[in-house]
């Protein structure tokens, strides 16, 4: 799961004027890149943050949902949610593969992750208070990140757009499992139905931000649209987002927690108050509930598993040896 | 069906013993050393935990008291579960964890191959699908018991540690417990000697020793187990007591 603009990408590039119209030839013809080719260096750095930023953010999000696979309150979402967990780690594993077709190191990835240089999606900064929050997280931040990960199966950039393809089918059966989470909440006991609300309470502001500023101060978006790693602006996204999840609530009889939101016959969608962005701010720039303990719980475990990792590359190089000994 | 106590017994044993390790393999969910083992280990314990639930509603109708796999696994105690002591210690590092998971499989995987034969349809339809998983179970954690034991000067002296620490659990692997006399199952003493030659295989391999063990400790099919049991219980159990007849 993720979402969320690229933050902080850098699209400055400096080769000539007649690689970089060739190359917008070849995006304007919908041709799809790939490893080998020539690219513009400002577009395979925006793409490495970018399919980095996701990968951190697949990672990073095993841990909010990760606190209550033991406390699952039955088998079968014990089960379910394990699997959902594992999947994640798995979208985190190919996607740095793709990013490694750019020329970066997993590891490279890893220890920018760590030292804080490297960003993943803020919706991760906030803590899972309750079982319904695993319900929400399926539903809408499942929801909202693959709204803008839908587009990305047509990015310009051929492994990306093929591992978002795996990718999208299995966060749309996530979305339809978190769904069904908050379902049987919503017809469960009053204490289950509260659970619910104080989840959508917690997590609907949260989520619209996902999207990312508003288009108006949205930096480097106008680069990105045009190398076709971008399709939809941050705005047009996070509306369509509003428009198909809206109903879906109020079918829980849910209410959301924003007394503005009405539905706008002539624009044929939702309006919405105002989003803080101070927030935004404060969480991307490390300022959120969990951001330091989401980092640290991701060095502990790379700082605890430094000696499996150095005992394998051991191991494996003492064997090659004896190999060769023996041959 | 007409209940049978006596089955229903040794299934509840069968059914704790992987519910307990499922679970603390998913502990390590989103903190195992690498990203491949954030995916190999909730493989593992998915299979494990799938195998529970067969069990659990399986016995539950072999009691015939209308208890459901959630009533069995979140509304008994630490003294009525039924699970060996080796697979409720506590995961330790990725060394002890790894050679939790030979010592179990290396049991398990003999023992569902014993029972494909079985006179009940579930207990040979289960052991249909855990002989295949035991036997990737044994294939993963041997390797790394392998790799670790033979890798570097701190993770052969970690792996020698959680030998130390786990072996004396093994023993308990062969008691027949609710299990003796029971036609449909596999007589557990008898997995002895597949037992024996996965483990002297893997640690000649690996650079180790096969103990000797004094005295082993037992109690885990009467409800005596150690202190580690009843807090992993506590977490596992505590939202599904908190809301009394919810559903889920």
């Amino acid at each position: 799961m993720y979402s969320q603009g690229l933050i902080g990408a850098d699209g400055r590039t400096e080769e000539t004027e007649d690689f970089l119209a060739a190359f917008q030839r070849r995006m304007d013809a919908e041709e799809k890149i790939e490893p080998n080719d020539a690219m513009p260096e400002g577009y395979r750095r925006t793409l490495v943050r970018q399919i980095g930023q996701h990968a951190h953010s697949e990672i990073v999000g095993m841990l909010p949902e990760g606190n209550w696979i033991t406390r699952a309150p039955s088998l079968k979402r014990k089960a379910a949610l394990l699997a959902k967990v594992q999947d994640e780690g798995g979208h985190g594993l190919y996607l740095y593969s793709a990013a490694e077709t750019l020329g970066v190191t997993r590891e490279q990835m890893t220890e920018e992750l760590l030292s804080g240089k490297a960003k993943y999606s803020s919706i991760f900064n906030y803590p899972t208070l309750s079982w319904a929050d695993i319900g929400i997280i399926g539903w809408l931040v499942d929801g909202a990140a693959i709204m803008n990960q839908i587009p990305l199966c047509r990015c310009s950039y051929g492994p990306y757009a093929r591992a978002m393809i795996r990718v999208c089918r299995e966060e749309s059966f996530h979305q339809r499992q978190g769904y069904e989470l908050c379902l049987t909440l919503s017809r469960g006991t009053e204490a289950q139905k509260a659970m619910l609300q104080d989840a959508l309470d917690r997590w609907w502001w949260p989520c619209l931000m996902m999207f990312g500023p508003h288009d108006g101060d949205s930096l480097h978006s106008d680069q990105s649209m045009a190398w076709k790693i971008k399709r939809f602006s941050n705005d047009d996204l996070r509306q369509k987002f509003i428009d198909a999840t809206v109903p879906q609530g109020e079918y829980l009889g849910l209410t959301f927690p924003d007394p503005e939101l009405k539905w706008n016959e002539e624009k044929g969608g939702y309006d919405h108050g105002p989003i803080d962005w101070e927030e935004f701010w404060r969480v991307v720039k490390g300022g959120g509930q969990m951001n330091r303990d989401r980092i640290t719980a991701r060095k502990k475990a790379w700082d605890e598993g430094a000696w499996v990792r150095e005992a394998a590359l051991v191991h494996a190089e003492k064997r090659r040896a004896r190999q060769l000994a023996a041959e | 069906m007409a209940p049978d106590l006596e089955l229903f017994d040794a299934v509840l044993e069968l059914a704790d013993d992987h519910l307990v390790l499922g679970h603390r393999l998913s502990e390590w969910c989103g903190h195992a050393p690498m990203l491949e083992e954030d995916l190999a280990l909730p493989n593992m314990a998915l299979d494990l935990i799938g195998t529970a639930r067969t069990l659990y509603d399986h016995a539950g109708r072999l009691e015939g008291q209308g208890r459901d796999e959630d009533t069995l696994a979140y509304l008994r105690g630490d003294r009525a579960y039924r699970n060996l002591l080796l697979v409720e210690r506590e995961n330790g590092d990725f060394a002890h964890t790894m050679l939790r998971q030979l010592y179990f499989s290396a049991f398990m995987h003999p023992y569902w191959e014993a029972a494909l034969g079985s006179s009940d349809a579930v207990i040979s339809g289960v052991a249909g699908k855990a002989v295949k998983e035991m036997a990737y179970h044994i294939r993963h954690a041997a390797e790394w018991v392998i790799r670790l034991g033979d890798g570097t000067e701190e993770s052969a002296r970690r792996m020698g540690a959680a030998v130390d620490a786990l072996h004396l659990y093994t023993p308990e692997l062969f008691e027949e417990g609710a299990a003796a006399g029971c036609d449909a199952l596999p007589a557990r003493a008898a997995m002895r000697g597949a037992f024996d030659s996965t483990i002297a295989q893997v640690f000649a391999e690996a650079g180790l020793c096969v103990p000797e063990v004094a005295y082993p400790p037992s109690g885990g099919r009467r409800g005596l187990h150690g202190e580690e049991l009843g807090p992993m219980l506590a977490e596992m159990q505590s939202l599904h007591r908190a809301h009394p007849g919810a559903l889920w």
